[in-house]
């Protein structure tokens, strides 16, 4: 065995630290995403302007600023702006969350626009009240329509996390790298590395497409064979470019 | 189908079960004024008008047909009633309150808040050309649904409710399908189940039959004939299907370019036109 | 605590633009190799033999999922004698290539079936149906994505500056650690990419309706 795996399996506990440390970062960055993408993605279609132009702005803005601006200022700036100073890891956290949750706005913002028309006027011939109709018509419907799209930003999510090493969060990237650095074998460490994200990015994609499953099967939708073990197609990857203009 | 003494039946001023089709509709003796009122309604689109100052009533109790040309804004005053489409002019009247509008202080109307609305929603039901059952409920809770959370009717009131008028509309083996998993016809007399729980005094047919698959049509027409004849729902009707029109409906009214251009008895209308468009139209379709 | 200095703003900003050009160049060159390897994944994906198509889609489907900054990282580190700037070029471009590869799959798959039977009836050498044929047609289809991608490896160029590519988010750190005015440079820094991203993104929002999608 090489040097490198040797040392990687003699400080396994401080590996699986960085892999929980990463983990962390992906699952709680991912879950403020969701919230704000569903705040700003429903101020987005709110009949009021203020709230339609307040989550324009902000999600303009975190789409246009890059992540890496908007954590480092997180991190370097906000604690001489305010002299109050985030945990490395709350700061990856915060920063995901607002700059996916942008992306994110836009997915709920289609996908709620693609719930048919006839959905909204029988719920309204039904007389259901409007936050009814959304709760139990639309978003139901839409939800469905949000998860490949939302696989692909938890994605992108993921892949982002190494950025945590340059902040000094002990994440994997950091731990990796204090590993090669004691072994020398770059190759070995890195392409490690690669292998471990790509194993997550499979697992988190599994996890995805078992969620679309369930959400599919209660709309009495087909789900297809073996649709759990696809990929992410090249339409859904076309559909949310990691940075683009949608 | 119609042996049976429906669960559909309202205790005040039922139409006989035996009336004869076309004839005249029991009218609520204390109501001086018609169910429903058009006066002098405009809708707009842009620069194109659709209802070009339209005057129309509906008495208690009736069921009325529209027919004409499609593009004539029949549709449109189905969609105007259920406030989908707000009126560009003009106020419609329900049971002697504005539709639409509310009263200012100073005696003047303008358009109503949702709240309004959805007071004004509370008499009309309305069943659409694309069935549109909500996709993410089973059948019964597509029933239940509004009578629970809208009317708040109790849950096991409104279960028992939702299974007679499955029953009524033959689908009671459905009751816990998803609506992906019936027919077109199936789907159609389930959003006439759903309409009918929430005890509409007046019931919305937009084109019901018009998506349907031919052999389909008869059992969604029978099923809608029942109704007229077995309970005392306002019934307004845009359909292609003159037969309906014929057993159905006392009044038909003619449309064209936004106006009634001509109405009466089915009999009247189909066989003896007034008007020069009705004949021409007529002969188009039938 | 300070506020926000305008004098070191002020300061900071002809270094910041500096660092954009190199940004820039990133992006383009970045773009370039993306848009051209994206292209050639893509048709080699469609080769007759599977001892081409699986080994380049699993290699497609590794690099996409996997970091780009591990990528780059990795390289830096293995090719310590090439230049930082060329080796963020081609790890850029390769990364991306591994998404627009995917949008030229799309666009190839979008161009009518009876179009490659046509060229068969022609008999038309394999050449001359991608040429002439299937790819003048499939990219036009896929032009407003491979813009979307564009913008966002606009955006992430500044992982560039980890691997010691002097680019603008580069010297917005040094300026930082330099004056002790993180603030300054990097609200300007993020300001920069938002006044040069957002027009680009509206302009490609207004190709993709003139283009139809």
């Amino acid at each position: 065995m090489s040097d490198f795996f040797s040392a990687f399996f003699d400080e396994l506990p401080q590996v699986r630290s960085g892999l929980w440390v990463t983990l962390e970062a992906t699952v709680l960055g991912a879950l403020a995403a969701l919230l704000l993408s569903f705040v700003l993605g429903l101020m987005s279609i709110s009949r009021l302007l203020v709230l339609r132009g307040t989550s324009r702005v902000v999600v303009e803005f975190f789409r246009g600023t890059s992540l890496y601006i908007q954590l480092f200022w997180l991190y370097y700036a906000m604690p001489t702006l305010t002299g109050y100073q985030l945990d490395p890891l709350l700061c990856g956290v915060v920063a995901f969350g607002l700059n996916y949750g942008a992306y994110g706005a836009e997915v709920v913002r289609g996908a709620i626009g693609s719930v048919p028309r006839g959905q909204y006027e029988a719920a309204v011939a039904l007389n259901m009240s409007p936050l009814h109709r959304m709760r139990k018509v639309v978003l139901p419907q839409a939800w469905v329509q949000m998860i490949p799209s939302f696989t692909n930003l938890l994605i992108q999510l993921l892949k982002c996390t190494p950025l945590l090493w340059l902040i000094s969060a002990a994440d994997l990237m950091t731990v990796v790298q204090q590993l090669r650095d004691r072994t020398g074998e770059t190759l070995t460490a890195y392409l490690t590395l690669l292998a471990v994200y790509f194993v997550l990015a499979y697992a988190l994609t599994l996890l995805m497409n078992l969620l679309e499953r369930g959400a599919k099967r209660r709309l009495g939708l087909p789900t297809g064979a073996g649709s759990l073990l696809r990929s992410r197609s090249a339409t859904e990857a076309v559909a949310s470019v990691p940075g683009g203009a949608r | 189908m119609a042996t049976e003494p429906l669960p559909l039946q309202k205790t005040a001023d039922v139409a006989p079960a035996d009336a004869a089709p076309g004839a005249a509709p029991a009218v609520a003796p204390e109501t001086g004024h018609p169910l429903v009122r058009f006066d002098d309604v405009v809708k707009r689109y842009g620069d194109h008008v659709v209802l070009d100052g339209l005057n129309f009533s509906v008495r208690r109790g009736e069921h009325i047909t529209l027919i004409g040309p499609s593009g004539s804004g029949k549709t449109t005053i189905l969609r105007l009633l259920m406030t989908l489409e707000k009126v560009s002019d003009g106020v419609i009247w329900v049971d002697g309150s504005p539709l639409s509008h509310v009263r200012t202080p100073a005696g003047v109307l303008k358009p109503a808040p949702e709240k309004h609305l959805r007071e004004a929603r509370k008499k009309i039901g309305m069943v659409f050309q694309q069935f549109n059952l909500f996709p993410n409920m089973k059948v019964l809770q597509n029933i239940t649904e509004a009578p629970v959370n809208v009317l708040g009717k109790d849950r096991e009131e409104a279960e028992a409710r939702a299974r007679e008028l499955l029953d009524l509309v033959g689908l009671s083996a459905k009751i816990d399908a998803h609506p992906s998993q019936l027919s077109g016809g199936q789907q159609q007399r389930v959003a006439i189940a759903r309409a009918l729980a929430m005890e509409p005094e007046i019931l919305l047919l937009d084109e019901v039959t018009s998506a349907l698959d031919p052999e389909l049509v008869a059992g969604v027409l029978e099923l809608l004939g029942d109704i007229a004849r077995n309970t005392d729902i306002t019934m307004l009707c845009v359909t292609h299907e003159m037969n309906f029109a014929r057993d159905v409906s006392e009044t038909v009214l003619m449309f064209d370019s936004g106006q009634v251009i001509e109405s009466g008895p089915p009999e009247k209308i189909f066989t003896d036109p007034e008007h020069e468009r009705t004949r021409e139209f007529l002969d188009a379709v039938l | 605590m300070n506020g926000f200095d305008w004098n070191a703003a002020g300061d900071a900003l002809p270094l910041l633009l500096e660092g954009f050009r190199v940004t820039l160049l990133a992006t383009v060159l970045g773009t370039l190799v993306a848009a051209v390897l994206g292209l050639a994944v893509a048709v080699a994906g469609r080769a007759p033999s599977r001892f081409v198509t699986v080994p380049v889609r699993a290699v497609t489907e590794f690099v996409r999922s996997t970091p780009l900054l591990v990528q780059l990282v990795g390289a830096a580190a293995l090719f310590t004698s090439v230049e930082p700037l060329t080796i963020g070029i081609v790890v850029l471009g390769i990364h991306y290539a591994a998404y627009t590869s995917e949008v030229y799959r799309a666009g190839i798959d979008s161009v009518p079936k009876g179009q490659w039977e046509a060229c068969r009836a022609l008999s038309l050498g394999p050449r001359r149906t991608w040429q002439a044929v299937i790819l003048p047609q499939a990219v036009r289809n896929v032009l407003p994505a491979l813009g979307n991608y564009a913008i966002s490896m606009f955006k992430e160029t500044p992982f560039l500056a980890v691997i010691t590519v002097q680019e603008m988010v580069f010297e917005a750190r040094k300026y930082g650690a330099d004056h002790f005015a993180y603030t300054e440079a990097f609200t300007l820094a993020g300001l920069v990419f938002l006044v040069a991203s957002y027009p680009t993104s509206l302009l490609m929002r207004k190709l993709e309706k003139r283009l139809g999608h």
